[in-house]
C-alpha cells in the first residue's frame, strides 16, 4: 500500500508538459559591458524571435544613451525598458539606469526602486530570479564581463529553473570578477568567448 | 477504506508557491484590509520571499498562518510589502520643471491643494514644501500626505532624516532650481537633520490606499512618483483615474520619470505638459 502510494506520488510529480523551447535572453554585464554587447547584439538577425532583457551598470544618470546607441546598430529594435509594457519577440530590452528590471508572470516588464542589490541597481540577480521564476527552462542566461559579483546568484536561479546558462570565458574578459563569480557559484555553466555565444544564440533557435 | 484510493493529481502548471502567495494576499486583505493583491507580482513576490525567510518560515502558507494570527507580524510585514526609498528632490529635473512650467501656472490660484500620493517617509513632501515657499505659494497651498503605512507617516510627519542623506539632498535641491539654501529649513543635531515644523503647517498626513479608498478633495497637482511601477495595469488605472477625479479642470498630475500614462486607460484624459519629466495635464473636457 505504502510502496503503492509512493509510486503513484512519484509519477504525480512528472510535468504535463515540458516547455524546453527558449523564450527569452537576459543578460548581464558591467565593467566593458558597451563593447562585449557589441560583439553580440549587432550579430542577432532582424527575424529573430526571442526577447532580450539586459542590465548593464552604469552611472545613475537616467539620460542613459545605451539602447539608442545599440538600436542604430542592430537589426532589432533596441529600447529601454518602460514599466508594464509588452514583452515582444525580438526585441531588446535595456534596463534603465537607477532602477530595477523584472519581468512578470503575465509577461510584461516592469521596474523598480528598490533598494539596490549588492550595491548595485539595476541589479542583475533581480532580473535574473525573477525571469528564471517566469520563463523557467525556457531561459537563456548570459554573464558577461564585469568587476562584481552581481548575476551570479541570478544565474544559479536561471539553472535551478531548467535554464541555459551561459557565461563569458574569464581569461577574455576585460574584468573577470562577474564570470568568475558566476562561474565559482555555476561551475556547469557553459564557458564561451563572446563570439561564441552570439553563435549559441542563433543556434538555438535553429529549427 | 482502502477499496477506492483515488489518486489525486494536481492539474495545471502553476507553481504552489504562487498559489500560496495569491491566498496570503487574499489573507492579509480580509483580515487587515491592506490590499496588495494588485500589486505587481515580480517585486511583491521577491519580497515576500525576503519576508519568508526572515522570519523562517518554510513557506508562505506558514507565513500567513502567523500573520491571520498575530496582528503585530502584519505591522512587521508592512516594510517589505511597501518600498520605502526616496531622497529630497529627487530626479532634480522634474523639480525644476514644477518650479518653471508648472509654478507659473499655480499662482494664479488664489488658494492651492496638493496632493502627494503614497508619500512614504515624506521627502517628497518636504521638497515640495521647500519649493513651494521659495515660489511663494506655501501660504495659500493645502498639502495631503497619503500613504497606506502608518509608520512609514509618523516618520514623515516628524521629518527628521540622518544627517548623511544631506549631501545628496542639498546637491539634488540646488539642481533643481533652488533659490535658498537648504540648511535654512532644517537643525542638525545629534547625526540627524530636523525639518522645520513650519514646513508642515499646512500639512494633513493621512491614511489613505489608492487600491481601496476614494477621493478625498479637489486638487490642482497630484505627485505620485514611483508609487505606480509597484501595481499592475488595473490597479494602476484605478490610481490614475483617482487622481483624474480629484483635479481640477487642467489640473497637473506628475509620476515618476520612468512612469508613462501610456498604457494606462485614462490616457486619453490627460494631455503631455512636460513629457521629458513625466508631467500630465487634466484635459478640459468641457
Amino acid at each position: 500500500m505504502s510502496q503503492n502510494l509512493l509510486k503513484k506520488s512519484t509519477a504525480r510529480n512528472q510535468p504535463l508538459t515540458k516547455e524546453t523551447a527558449p523564450q527569452a535572453v537576459v543578460i548581464g554585464v558591467s565593467a566593458g559591458g558597451l563593447k562585449a554587447l557589441s560583439a553580440i547584439l549587432p550579430a542577432l538577425p532582424a527575424d529573430y524571435p526571442l526577447p532580450v532583457m539586459i542590465v548593464i551598470h552604469l552611472p545613475p544618470d537616467r539620460d542613459s544613451i545605451v539602447a539608442d546607441l545599440f538600436n542604430d546598430r542592430c537589426a532589432l529594435t533596441v529600447r529601454e525598458a518602460e514599466d508594464k509594457e509588452d514583452i515582444l519577440p525580438g526585441h531588446v530590452y535595456f534596463a534603465p539606469p537607477d532602477y530595477h528590471l523584472l519581468i512578470e508572470p503575465d509577461r510584461r516588464l516592469s521596474l523598480s526602486s528598490e533598494e539596490p542589490v549588492l550595491f548595485s541597481r539595476p541589479s542583475v540577480d533581480v532580473l535574473f530570479e525573477t525571469a528564471a521564476d517566469v520563463y523557467g527552462a525556457g531561459l537563456i542566461g548570459i554573464i558577461l564581463t564585469g568587476a562584481n559579483p552581481d548575476g551570479a546568484a541570478g544565474l544559479k536561479a536561471v539553472m535551478a529553473a531548467g535554464g541555459m546558462a551561459l557565461v563569458q570565458r574569464p581569461d577574455l574578459a576585460y574584468a573577470s570578477a562577474m564570470p568568475e563569480a558566476a562561474l565559482e557559484l555555476c561551475p556547469q555553466a557553459e564557458s564561451l568567448s563572446l563570439e561564441q555565444i552570439a553563435e549559441k544564440l542563433r543556434e538555438v533557435v535553429l529549427p | 477504506m482502502d477499496a477506492e484510493v483515488t489518486d489525486v493529481t494536481p492539474v495545471g502548471t502553476v507553481k504552489t508557491e504562487d498559489i500560496e502567495i495569491r491566498l496570503l494576499l487574499e489573507a492579509i486583505f480580509r483580515k487587515y484590509h491592506y490590499d496588495f493583491r494588485g500589486y505587481a507580482m515580480a517585486s511583491v513576490k521577491r519580497r515576500l520571499i525576503q519576508a519568508r525567510d526572515h522570519f523562517k518560515c518554510a513557506t508562505f502558507s506558514a507565513l500567513q498562518d502567523m500573520i491571520l494570527h498575530d496582528p503585530g507580524m502584519m505591522t512587521a510585514m508592512l516594510p517589505y510589502l511597501t518600498v520605502q526609498v526616496s531622497e529630497l528632490f529627487r530626479d532634480p529635473l522634474y523639480f525644476k520643471a514644477i518650479r518653471e512650467k508648472v509654478v507659473p501656472h499655480l499662482k494664479t490660484y488664489p488658494s492651492l491643494k496638493v496632493w502627494i500620493a503614497g508619500c512614504s517617509t515624506g521627502e517628497e513632501l518636504y521638497s515640495f514644501a521647500i519649493l513651494f515657499r521659495e515660489e511663494g505659494l506655501f501660504d495659500r497651498t493645502l498639502f495631503y500626505a497619503t500613504d497606506i503605512n502608518h509608520d512609514a507617516l509618523k516618520k514623515a510627519e516628524a521629518g527628521v532624516y540622518s544627517l548623511d542623506r544631506l549631501k545628496l539632498f542639498t546637491e539634488n535641491h540646488r539642481l533643481s532650481g533652488g533659490k535658498s539654501s537648504l540648511s535654512d529649513y532644517y537643525t542638525a543635531a545629534y547625526g540627524a537633520a530636523s525639518f522645520d515644523k513650519s514646513l508642515r503647517k499646512n500639512v494633513v498626513f493621512s491614511d489613505h490606499s489608492l487600491a481601496t479608498d476614494a477621493v478625498f478633495a479637489e486638487t490642482q497637482l497630484v505627485s505620485c512618483r514611483n508609487v505606480l511601477i509597484y501595481f499592475d495595469r488595473d490597479l494602476q488605472d484605478r490610481a490614475i483615474s483617482l487622481f483624474h477625479d480629484s483635479l481640477a479642470r487642467k489640473g497637473f498630475l506628475g509620476l515618476g520619470s520612468k512612469e508613462t500614462l501610456r498604457f494606462s486607460s485614462s490616457a486619453d484624459d490627460f494631455s503631455d505638459f512636460e513629457h521629458t519629466e513625466r508631467i500630465y495635464q487634466k484635459r478640459d473636457m468641457t
